[in-house]
């Protein structure tokens, strides 16, 4: 038993040293100065806690390892960015903003331990997180019940934000998309007749389909035919033959990039040369590697392009490249926007208690996000424009935004 | 075998002694109830802890007492907890009249609800075990395996149970008291299971599957019977982990999660109880305590906390592997922690085994 204690002494110390050891080498994304001396002190006890009286700190919960790593990564630049930023300006009421970020590991019960975390050992004022809305839902309800704030900068899913009014978002929901690109069919592509081809097994699609169909009905359009599909299908000649002999002028296929590929190559070689449209889903650098020049022509509604020309977002960008060496993604302009409306009510906040952030943060009224215009309405959504985007010789460029 | 046996309770009269154990639990209880009412963080980690060690010390009765090989468990949790949770969310607003007050109602309510997912999972413990537990070693252990899956595929493409987005705004009516309950219940049933002559039957069977078949023992009923307990258990787990963590999704109960349980077991010894209540406990606060040593040894610095759950599996692997070149038959062995504790105090004495 002696030698099996030992090695489990050195195994942990052989963990924290190579950790250690990797350190200086990490890129370090602290926020705040003058922290590094105290933490030795404090490492012993291994407890960790809330800051001290200069200091606000901000929770953040993201998806740090795990399938949805990128997500997370992105969306944490963003916030480190925006807090570096507001930190540089001056910080909230002459404190200095510190985020404190969890991992967790994409599973909604690691996100419901975090952000427990968060607000009962570390007392956050403000709670940013988590793009999978399944991991909203499950930290939204711990939020609520410690009158704790929380903004989530990517969870398009309508019942995050249903949970109570503590919790907010600065994306738009699922149910806009639909909208939006259901009036640019028609307003500016001209478009009379659509056929929709949707992923049965998400709702995210299945909720992009419904809003697009009664919407562009409304405007006068007309949906031909609705074929269905299973995430993870190889063969959708038999949905894509039907669709053919509808004849639409348009094809709608609210579905994740990874399908969308396959059907529009498949399309293609079925003699189908209807514009395709979609959605946010369709966002990933590997669209086009997947899809090929089958894509070209297409259209899909996203929330944020960088190559937006308003001189903010430009700026952002700018930044952003400066910090980070890379373009932010849609992910990373979502955080960035919710730290910063985060800061802003927390400014016009009379005081950090969760209840005055969380009424300074439903005032929020035409806020310049990167990502968009932001105005919280009554259900705590943000009511914000989506742009258009078009594909192009395998890359996407920036059409226009749709306003609600 | 008197490895087994539990340590006696003298002077206790014949007919207290199946109660008293419970009896004394209920005021510990609802003084830890008291204690943790402000500390929210410490209840959620210790019901992560108190499920964790039910799914171990439930699963040890199969792999661990009857030497049946199944990493299906999080299958069966999957089923408690969905079932659980659909109860609950279907009878949000239902409030039995004869009750004093809505907590109370609530309460009820949590429980029937806990043993109905423990019911149904045990029924899928039957119609699993009853076929699959006539096969033997790694056959029996790609049965489970699969089950697992099917449970999980089948709840991913079930529009009731939410899909892939999975069941949310389950009420949360969990509590320390009700978590450590179940952990004290799912113990004692272990232990008396241990100490029975159906216990003796599922060590037999362990120890040699034909020579138990001679001598008698009906194995597959018995191996059937130590399964079905193993899945109630796991289904109350399920169940216990819906109410506290408030959503669950498919993703939270893959072959990963079985994993987890078997290392669990396996480490603390297979057919110890007392080894895998220790190893849950180890296995499941060491990624916590690791983020709280790194986020302090970084200052907050968000990539050093990012690094935690990174090297969390390969720290699994490296105790595992150590642990079975050192010890392979895990923590404890087969023996209890108050046969291993006094050997381990006086250092080994001569002659003592």
């Amino acid at each position: 038993m002696r030698v099996l204690r030992f090695a489990v002494v050195a195994l942990m110390a052989l963990g924290c040293a190579t950790a250690c050891e990797e350190r200086p080498k990490t890129q370090e994304s602290e926020t705040t100065q003058g922290t590094g001396a105290a933490t030795g002190a404090i490492a012993a006890s291994g407890e960790t806690g809330p800051a001290d009286a200069n200091t606000i700190l901000i929770g953040e919960v993201g998806s740090l390892t795990g399938p949805e790593a990128t997500f997370g990564v992105s969306t944490r630049n963003g916030i480190d960015l925006a807090i570096q930023q507001e930190n540089a300006a001056g910080g909230v009421k002459g404190k200095k903003l510190k985020v404190r970020v969890y991992d967790d590991q994409s599973k909604p019960e690691e996100a419901a331990n975090a952000v427990t975390r968060l607000i009962s050992q570390d007392r956050v004022a403000v709670i940013l997180g988590e793009v999978a809305s399944s991991n909203s839902l499950a930290m939204a309800p711990k939020a609520q019940a410690a009158q704790t704030p929380m903004i989530t900068p990517s969870s398009t899913n309508e019942k995050v934000t249903q949970v109570g009014d503590y919790i907010f978002r600065v994306c738009f929901i699922d149910a806009f998309q639909g909208y939006a690109m259901a009036k640019f069919a028609h307003d500016t592509l001209k478009v009379k007749t659509a056929a929709i081809l949707k992923d049965q097994k998400s709702d995210y699609s299945l909720g992009l389909t419904k809003v697009f169909n009664t919407k562009f009905t409304e405007f006068g359009g007309k949906i031909v035919t609705i074929e269905a599909y299973s995430k993870g299908d190889t063969d959708f000649r038999a949905q894509l033959t039907a669709i053919k002999s509808a004849k639409p002028e348009a094809l709608y296929i609210p579905g994740y990039y990874t399908d969308i590929g396959v059907i529009a190559r498949q399309a293609r070689e079925l003699g189908i040369k209807t514009i395709l449209l979609g959605g946010d889903g369709w966002e990933s650098p590997t669209l086009t590697e997947l899809g090929g020049s089958a894509l070209d022509g297409s259209y899909y509604t996203n929330h944020y392009s960088p190559e937006d020309p308003s001189p903010h977002v430009q700026q952002f960008i700018a930044e952003y490249r400066k910090v980070y060496g890379a373009v932010p993604d849609s992910l990373a302009a979502l955080g960035y926007d919710a730290a910063r409306v985060a800061v802003d009510a927390m400014r016009r906040a009379k005081d950090l208690t969760g209840p005055s952030i969380r009424d300074a943060i439903a005032q929020t009224k035409a806020f310049p996000g990167v990502a968009g215009t932001i105005s919280i309405d009554e259900n705590r959504n943000a009511v914000k424009p989506a742009v258009v985007l078009k594909v192009e010789d395998g890359k996407t460029k920036f059409v226009t935004t749709v306003s609600p | 075998m008197e490895s087994v046996a539990a340590p006696r309770f003298s002077g206790v009269p014949g007919w207290l002694r199946g109660p008293l154990p419970i009896l004394l639990s209920l005021p510990i209880l609802a003084l830890a109830q008291w204690a943790t009412a402000q500390a929210p963080f410490l209840v959620y980690i210790a019901s992560i802890v108190g499920v964790n060690v039910i799914l171990a010390v439930s699963l040890n009765i199969v792999n661990g007492m009857t030497g049946q090989f199944s990493i299906g468990h999080a299958g069966f949790m999957a089923v408690g907890a969905y079932i659980a949770g659909k109860f609950s969310l279907e009878t949000k607003d239902v409030y039995l009249p004869f009750m004093q007050s809505v907590a109370a109602s609530d309460q009820l309510m949590f429980v029937f609800a806990l043993l109905l997912g423990g019911a149904v999972a045990a029924v899928f413990g039957f119609l699993v075990g009853l076929p699959s537990l006539r096969l033997k070693g790694d056959y029996l252990a790609i049965v489970t395996l699969g089950f697992g899956e099917i449970i999980r595929v089948i709840v991913q493409n079930t529009e009731m149970f939410g899909r892939a987005l999975g069941l949310s705004g389950i009420p949360q009516r969990s509590s320390i008291f009700m978590v450590m309950f179940w952990v004290f219940l799912t113990i004692l049933a272990a232990r008396r299971i241990a100490s029975s002559a159906h216990g003796r039957s599922l060590l037999a069977i362990r120890e040699d599957e034909i020579a138990a078949e001679a001598m008698g023992v009906n194995t597959t009923a018995y191996k059937v019977r130590a399964f079905v307990i193993s899945a109630f258990f796991a289904g109350v787990a399920g169940g216990l982990f819906a109410h506290f963590v408030g959503i669950i999704n498919p993703g939270s109960f893959t072959f990963v999660k079985s994993m987890e349980i078997v290392v669990m077991i396996v480490a603390g010894g297979l057919g110890s109880t007392t080894g895998s209540i220790v190893a849950a406990v180890f296995l499941t606060l060491l990624p916590e305590a690791l983020r709280s040593i790194f986020t302090q040894l970084g200052g907050g610095d968000q990539t050093l906390a990012q690094r935690v759950d990174q090297i969390r599996m390969p720290i699994y692997g490296m105790l595992l592997v150590a642990l079975m070149l050192l010890r392979p038959q895990g923590l404890f062995g087969t023996k209890e922690i108050w046969d291993v504790a006094p050997k381990w105090l006086s250092r080994r004495r001569k002659g003592m085994r």
